[in-house]
């Protein structure tokens, strides 16, 4: 017999997929909480601000934005070497028509490094405008803390930062749409029967959480004028 | 034929031709004329062949062995269909009344790095083997045949067991998917041995060395895209693979388990 090929684990293509669910899931847990909380915008300036304050200033913040951080770039990180490892198995060969495989799948489980690299350039400029944005300040219930309301309402009200942000949570939602129900598979943790649901809420999460976050820049874009 | 529906119909055949994996291939048409809508598939090739060998030119290479769909032998893509059109069927068990006269069929080989072209439309799929002989068998003794019922497998694990067996080792999946994962296979083999009572001896080796192996010939890894169940003739499920997903790291927890267990 040949000689047995051994493999750690984490390096194998099964073992980095599993490094991409549990990132995925961490990542697709924080987006929907981040959407859930930021719709205070839609109530006042005050609570938005207090929410803010309270979650920078707990010291929760630190370890969550560690575990954030390292998810992302072990996410990012298990891509890159996925798709190349994926690319060069297919070697560039195509057939002359649609495979049937092709045709029998959904748009976004093809195409997960194309949103995938758009929602990296995303986060990065998304974190520059806000996390690291102007610091302005105002007081609400006697404590200062910063005025994030004033800079999403400045932000927002740019045609340019609208657009760019409709497409990019358009197409988070659609990274979601597939991502989530591949969590499922990646973990081990579906069959036949369960499948046809998993695909389903998969969908609906995407839907719920671009949806959500959409109305938000929409909702300062359009009632600006009226403050 | 008494009984016999069978028309005789036209067929442009657009084949694939490479003489060797070193050299370009290109596409060559033929004009069927009269091919009887019986004749399976694997068969009007044959007639196309006989045409050719009689002109003096060089017949279609293509693999092929029992023509009852159950080896695994055949295989190739016609219009983009892994072994045709028709679902759940291997391409020498699709007949000619599929399609319609005057059809054209655009017939290619299989491609992936892993699956090289070795004439025309056959691959070399050595690959498959070399990933069965790292662990895809029973190398215990599990003595002899046993009397029904000795051997206690429940219903629905028999049954799943069964599902699972029915792979052929084609190679389909592969050359349907965007990334040429060979996943599918690897865990329908995986999980219709840790399925079953004789397959538990060895069943975390062989789930590693078969991996590993899998991703040392070149195969992609799994995006869940679901391609290769829709082209697989024996339908087999995706949910093999997240059973395979699940088998690998059981066998990795268990092993630093044992690992651990030994240095005491
Ligand atoms: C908010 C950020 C993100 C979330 C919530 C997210 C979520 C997910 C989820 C849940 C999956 C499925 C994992 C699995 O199949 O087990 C996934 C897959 C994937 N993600 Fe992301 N992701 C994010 C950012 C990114 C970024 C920045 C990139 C790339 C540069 C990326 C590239 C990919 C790729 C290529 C896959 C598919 C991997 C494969 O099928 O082999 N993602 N993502
Ligand atoms: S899983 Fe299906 S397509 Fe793949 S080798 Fe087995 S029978 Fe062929
Ligand atoms: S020749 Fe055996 S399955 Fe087609």
């Amino acid at each position: 017999m040949s000689a047995t090929i051994e493999r750690p684990y984490l390096l194998t293509s099964v073992g980095k997929k599993m490094v991409m669910g549990i990132t995925g899931l961490i990542w697709a847990g924080f987006v929907f909480s981040h959407m859930a909380g930021n719709m205070l915008i839609l109530v006042s300036p005050e609570a938005y601000n207090t929410y803010g304050h309270m979650i920078t200033s707990g010291v929760i913040v630190y370890p969550a934005e560690f575990i954030l951080v390292l998810s992302f770039l072990l996410h990012v990180g298990c891509a890159v070497s996925l798709v190349r490892g994926n690319m060069s198995a297919r070697g560039g060969q195509r057939y002359a028509m649609p495979t049937n495989g092709e045709k029998a799948v959904t748009p976004a489980s093809k195409t997960m490094a194309i949103h995938g690299s758009l929602i990296l350039a995303f986060i990065i400029s998304h974190i520059a405008t806000f996390k690291y944005g102007i610091y302005y300040e105002t007081t609400a219930h006697g404590v200062v803390m910063r005025d994030l309301h004033r800079l999403v309402m400045e932000v927002f009200r740019q045609p340019g930062f609208l657009f760019w942000y409709l497409l990019c949570l358009i197409l988070l939602g659609f990274h979601l749409s597939h991502g989530v129900g591949s969590i499922f598979q990646s973990l081990g943790i579906r069959n036949d029967r369960m499948a046809p649901v998993i695909n389903k809420v998969s969908v609906l999460y995407g839907l719920i959480v671009a949806l959500g976050f959409i109305v938000q820049p929409l909702y300062v874009f359009f009632t600006l004028g009226n403050r | 034929m008494a009984g016999s529906n069978s028309k005789k119909i036209n067929i442009t055949l657009k084949v694939w031709r490479q003489k060797s994996a070193k050299e370009a291939g290109q596409f060559m048409t033929y004009e069927m004329k009269e091919v009887s809508t019986d004749a399976s598939f694997l068969e009007a090739l044959d007639q196309l062949n006989e045409k050719l060998i009689t002109k003096g030119e060089d017949p279609v290479t293509f693999d092929h062995d029992c023509r009852e769909g159950i080896c695994g032998t055949c295989g190739f893509m016609i219009n983009g269909n892994a072994h045709g059109p028709q679902k759940s069927t291997t391409v020498c068990q699709l007949h000619m009344r599929t399609f319609s006269d005057g059809e054209t069929l655009t017939i290619e080989p299989w491609r992936a790095q892993a699956f090289p072209v070795i004439k025309d439309l056959m691959v070399d799929r050595s690959a498959f083997d070399r990933i069965i002989s790292s662990g895809g068998f029973v190398s215990v003794d599990t003595g002899n045949a046993q009397d029904a019922n000795c051997l206690p497998v429940s219903k629905p694990e028999a049954d799943a067991a069964f599902e699972s067996a029915a792979c052929i080792g084609c190679g389909a999946c592969v050359a349907s998917c965007k990334n040429a994962s060979a996943m599918l296979f690897v865990s329908a083999k995986v999980s219709h041995l840790a399925l079953l009572p004789q397959g538990q001896v060895e069943r975390n080796e062989r789930v590693d060395r078969m991996v590993a192996q899998m991703d040392e010939e070149g195969f992609g890894a799994c995006s869940t895209t679901g391609a290769c169940t829709a082209a697989c003739p024996k339908d087999i499920s995706l949910s093999n693979i997240a059973k395979l997903n699940r088998e690998l790291l059981f066998s990795t927890l268990l092993r630093r388990e044992a690992a651990e267990g030994d240095g005491v």
